[in-house]
């Protein structure tokens, strides 16, 4: 664990602290399982933003993915009575296929990631809407399919299945980023791909893939989400969610210039994103207020980084000129 | 700083005091009554730690005169600009100007004097028109809180300035429309803008195609007569001989000659940049050449495209690639190794034609380029010796797709023993280490993977002289060993005390190939600036 992370670990730790001690709700059984479902289900989707922030890009999207593939499975499933796995498989490839498109754009077109994204975040949201008429898919379906309804809601000893799940993939991607080939040239990638290329990195590709990735966790997590909430909105069903992705990962240690971050840091991330917004409601303080809460807490946090980070810079740089000197 | 300036004048005899504004667009009747030149530097130096770059230069500079300015790569011209625009302050010496010694020149007091730059790479914003550009940090107002830019006295402002070059855009012209020699132009308007009184000029036809350098010459004539002084760098012999009064020569930092200006030729200007003692730098190969290994046929890049090179290596060769800076090496080297796209030609390797799509492709073949710029190409900084060495090659490291750390480690310790590289451990941040040993690690990067060819872009830039050796001696290693070898130098010194053979380039095309027993300054010289040998 890097000392960025162990840092976040422990401001959630603190937070966490005072608010059990004003609020002793807070460390109950139930209110941490739903804390816990709610890191589970944000942070699968943060993990993928993370992979496409290390590259340099960011995927604005998020949300609008969440909420149309959240309404085509669910009609899948209900109106058009796919058997679950395999309306499930699709809709994983309908997020392979987008994170594809994305990243085939930005490397082969050359266009920016911002951009791609938000036009995709404004396609998909309208896809949505015109899908669902703009009604409110309010399926009573979760009894419907107890199995699937066991897998993505379930607890077990009390964990929420998203919470594990989450675990489950951090693990998996904890490898793939920290431990691979792909992770390497990742970072690399992201943090001079220039250099990447003269090393004979295909950088297109690893870019590509992040972006993949990217959709892969988005898809799964809307399934997760499309469980949860029962009932999709399509104009509000994830709505932010991409901004919530972002926080988590910057919050986490990624730099949105890339080539820097790490899954630890992600998932406490999300952790902390979650324990804010529990911490409005449980201090009473007044829900409108739980964006501004959320906004001050993530700048405090990543300017306390940056100072940080330029001392100890300063501290390098006083001990090379002492070194120089010798 | 201003008011240095400003002291520096009120000692200025009467008659010469406060010029009139825009004096350069009047005849300046003045001018004979001006016994001091415009600018006078006496024993200006300027030395780093452990390199002398400029040994005491002095010159003068009159208004209304054209100087031209010659050397070969890093003889120091560009130390000279940079203590003239005020960028680096020499070691010793005093500058004048009009008369009036200057303890320190800054960039504020240098513009204020009215020295004025034309750079090479031109500094313009293409996202706004020429009369922003002109007038940048100074826009007239409209007055009022809201600070509006008055356009219509902006552009009565530019347009005589554009009268005088004799331009062919507009004050409203968008710069990202315009071609080189435009705004070559626009820079030229820029500096006289700023009353100048002095425009250095540095390789300005550079880019330019015939027509757009006449123009070029007119202007400067033009300024000429208006009494603005100008120093032109250039290594093309007609367009000195034309424009300028008389051609100063820089060798290793010190001003060497003067050739006035019906003496100006190709050879009275290379018989002053060479002359200096270079050092044997050569090992024997250890056996006779062998057949070509490598070749390259008719390869044009996307800088000069139209200008095929054709370019061989034999077993055991070391190739020198030399020419001025900007002759179209680097930019082989880039297309050869797919870095850049290949509008023609083929490459071959041991007589077989290579089909070559990517980096990855170039690498796999064994055709692997050190980078001129190490920092942005071919390292990444604030990555260890360890990744860095293993970077293109981690899939050898791996099983499973998941990297083994111990193998890297002990492969990374292979690569640091064998070239010398000195850290404390190969998980030592590359950005930490020298240049010399940063440019081992890129070389310890490829080597790791047995190179069939290797291309080095400047090996040795920026690196101390016991580094330079232990990679001139590694080059002649590998050569041994069958590695072709091709090493793109601007350094004289190294191009000739280490290459087998020299090609050299000039302006995107090889103009000669060199033998061993044709070595020289002067031969590499002449076919650098487009000569042929006699």
């Amino acid at each position: 664990m890097s000392k960025k992370d162990l840092g976040l670990l422990i401001l959630i730790l603190v937070v966490g602290t005072v608010v059990a001690t004003i609020n002793p709700l807070f460390i109950s059984p139930i209110n941490l399982g739903n804390t816990a479902n709610l890191v589970g289900l944000f942070g699968i989707f943060a993990i993928g933003q993370a992979f496409v922030i290390i590259t340099g890009g960011i995927e604005l999207s998020v949300g609008s993915v969440i909420a149309l593939i959240g309404v085509l499975f669910v009609d899948l499933i209900v109106n058009f009575e796919m058997a679950w796995p395999l309306a499930l498989i699709l809709m994983l490839l309908l997020g392979i296929v987008i994170g594809f498109a994305h990243g085939l754009l930005i490397t082969r077109l050359k266009l920016q990631p911002f951009i791609v994204t938000l036009c995709g975040l404004l396609i998909y949201r309208g896809a949505a809407r015109f899908y669902t008429q703009d009604a409110t898919a309010g399926f009573g379906f979760g009894v419907s399919f107890p199995t699937l309804e066991w897998m993505t809601t379930g607890r077990l000893y009390g964990v929420p299945h998203t919470f594990i799940a989450m675990i489950v993939i951090a693990a998996v991607m904890w490898v793939v980023l920290h431990r691979s080939v792909f992770g390497r040239h990742l970072f690399a990638v992201g943090k001079n791909e220039e250099a990447a290329r003269y090393s004979g990195i295909a950088t297109g590709r690893v870019i590509v893939s992040a972006y993949v990735i990217c959709g892969i966790l988005t898809a799964i997590s809307a399934i997760f989400f499309a469980m949860y909430t029962r009932s999709i909105s399509p104009s509000s069903h994830g709505n932010f969610y991409e901004l919530y992705a972002i926080a988590a990962a910057v919050l986490g240690g990624c730099s949105l210039r890339g080539g820097e971050g790490s899954i630890i840091g992600v998932v406490l991330g999300a952790v902390l994103l979650q324990v804010l917004q529990n911490l409005v409601n449980l201090l009473g303080i007044p829900s409108s207020l739980n964006f501004a809460v959320t906004g001050s807490v993530i700048l405090i946090g990543v300017l306390a980084d940056t100072q940080f980070s330029s001392y100890r810079a300063r501290k390098l740089a006083a001990k090379g000129v002492a070194l120089q000197g010798k | 700083m201003i008011s240095l300036c400003l002291s520096a004048r009120a000692t200025v005899p009467t008659f010469c005091r406060d010029p009139p504004l825009n004096a350069q667009f009047h005849s300046q009747t003045g001018l004979d009554l001006m016994a001091a030149p415009f600018l006078t530097l006496d024993g200006v130096a300027k030395s780093y730690p452990g390199v002398v770059a400029l040994h005491g230069i002095s010159l003068s500079v009159s208004s209304g005169e054209v100087i031209g300015l010659v050397g070969e790569n890093g003889a120091g011209k560009s130390t000279l600009m940079k203590i003239l625009g005020g960028v680096i302050e020499p070691s010793a010496g005093t500058i004048r100007i009009d008369g009036n010694d200057l303890k320190r020149l800054d960039v504020a007091g240098s513009i204020e004097a009215g020295i004025a730059f034309v750079h090479q790479e031109l500094n313009l914003f293409d996202n706004l028109d020429v009369t922003a550009n002109i007038l940048i940090g100074r826009e007239p107002l409209r007055g009022g809180p809201l600070r509006l830019v008055d356009r219509k006295r902006a552009h009565a402002m530019v347009e005589p300035l554009l009268d005088l070059i004799g331009a062919d855009f507009k004050p409203e012209t968008m710069v990202s429309n315009m071609s080189i020699a435009q705004r070559q132009l626009l820079e030229i308007a820029k500096a006289l803008s700023q009353k100048a009184r002095l425009v250095i000029m540095d390789e300005p036809t550079s880019s330019l195609t015939l027509s757009e350098t006449e123009r070029l010459m007119k202007v400067i004539a033009g300024l000429r007569d208006d009494g603005v002084a100008v120093i032109f760098i250039s290594h093309r012999l007609n367009e000195l001989t034309e424009c300028a009064d008389r051609v100063l020569v820089l060798r290793d930092g010190r001003l060497v000659g003067e050739i006035p200006k019906q003496e100006i030729s190709h050879a009275s200007m290379i018989r002053l940049m060479i002359g200096r003692e270079l050092k044997s730098l050569y090992t024997e190969p250890a056996a006779p050449f062998g057949k070509t290994v490598f070749e390259i046929e008719d390869v044009e890049t996307t800088a000069y495209p139209g200008k095929p090179v054709s370019l061989e290596v034999r077993r055991g060769e070391i190739l020198g690639l030399a020419g001025l800076v900007g002759s179209g090496r680097t930019e082989i080297a880039r297309a050869v190794c797919r870095i850049d796209p290949m509008l023609g030609g083929s490459v071959k390797l041991d007589g077989q034609p290579l089909q070559l799509d990517t980096p990855r492709d170039a690498i796999e073949q064994g055709i692997f380029l050190v980078p001129e710029d190490r920092k942005q190409f071919g390292l990444l900084l604030d990555l260890s010796i360890a990744e860095n060495i293993v970077l293109p090659s981690l899939g050898r490291y791996a099983r499973f797709g998941l990297v083994q750390s111990d193998e890297i480690t002990a492969a990374a310790e292979e690569q640091k023993d064998g070239l010398g590289i000195k850290a404390t451990s190969v998980e030592t941040d590359v950005g930490t280490l020298s240049g010399g040993n940063q440019q081992k690690v890129v070389l310890g990067k490829w080597l790791s993977l047995h190179p069939k060819v290797l291309i080095c872009d400047e090996p040795t830039r920026g690196i101390d002289v016991g580094a330079k050796q232990e990679i001139y001696l590694m080059l002649r290693r590998l050569a041994d060993s069958g590695v072709a070898i091709i090493m793109i130098s601007s350094d004289m010194e190294e191009v000739i005390g280490v290459s087998d053979r020299i090609a050299v380039m000039h302006e995107g095309a090889v103009s000669g190939l060199l033998d061993r027993h044709e070595f020289s300054e002067h031969n590499v010289l002449l076919l650098a600036v487009g000569e042929t040998l006699h």
